[in-house]
């Protein structure tokens, strides 16, 4: 396999870290709502919610990943597809969801 | 209102934002990228103060504490949904040459975020107090 050419500025590199950085921060968000969820006495609509916000988490991650060997493997890598990024949007908002039955 | 759900459409059917105008300098896509995923990290920062003011403020009013938790939730649906939105319309006006758009989103975010952090300080006082 070739080498790609590579890009005085990083770009791709970096975009690969903005990723990361996400996912990170998805992360805290998560861990957060899971601890939301399983405080105190665990019940069976914040087991189900902690599962949910995992789930999200999972999506979340697989979106970055995918993402992320799309960065690494072109030469010229293709803009971000709009499917993608709805599909970043729509876990974090759901976790909002989540996060919103949790606290009310 | 009709423009957004005719973009939310466009989420979804990325051949056709690919049919309009020349692909621009993949950098520029990046960069623009770059910019979405920030808001998205503003917006999952958001999210993560909802839960934490629900966590670790306990010995507010539950009024108080669902209110502030439930507007930083909010604040960070909307600030999600802008970010995808707003990154769409960069990436349309890239492929056709215009100019990119402008917004007053983050004027309007940072005085939300301004009133919400006042909020904290006096809810905090009071509470500590009462």
């Amino acid at each position: 396999m070739k080498e790609p050419a590579r890009d005085p500025g990083l770009q791709p590199e970096r975009t690969r870290l903005a990723w990361r950085r996400t996912t990170l921060s998805a992360t805290v968000a998560g861990v957060l709502a899971a601890k939301t969820a399983l405080h105190g006495s665990t019940s069976v609509a914040g087991v189900v919610a902690c599962a949910a916000c995992c789930a999200l988490w999972l999506g979340f991650l697989l979106i970055a990943h995918r993402r992320i060997r799309a960065l690494a493997v072109a030469d010229r890598p293709a803009a971000l597809a709009p499917r993608q990024a709805a599909g970043a949007v729509l876990c974090t908002v759901l976790l909002a969801v989540c996060a919103a039955a949790l606290v009310v | 209102m009709i423009e957004f759900v005719r973009n939310v459409r466009l989420w979804f059917a990325p051949e056709v934002v690919r049919q309009e105008g020349t692909t621009p300098d993949y950098r520029f896509s990046l960069a623009n990228e770059r910019t979405f995923l920030a808001w998205l990290r503003t917006a999952l920062a958001l999210i993560g103060g909802g839960f934490a003011v629900d966590q670790f403020l306990p010995d507010l009013g539950r009024g108080w504490r669902i209110g502030l938790a439930l507007a930083l939730l909010a604040a960070g649906v909307l600030c999600s949904l802008r970010a995808v939105n707003h990154w769409m319309r960069c990436e349309r006006a890239m492929r056709r040459g215009e100019d990119l758009p402008v917004s007053r989103f983050p004027a309007l975010l940072s005085v939300v975020i301004a009133v919400v952090a006042v909020a904290m300080v006096v809810v905090v006082l009071v509470g500590w107090e009462g």
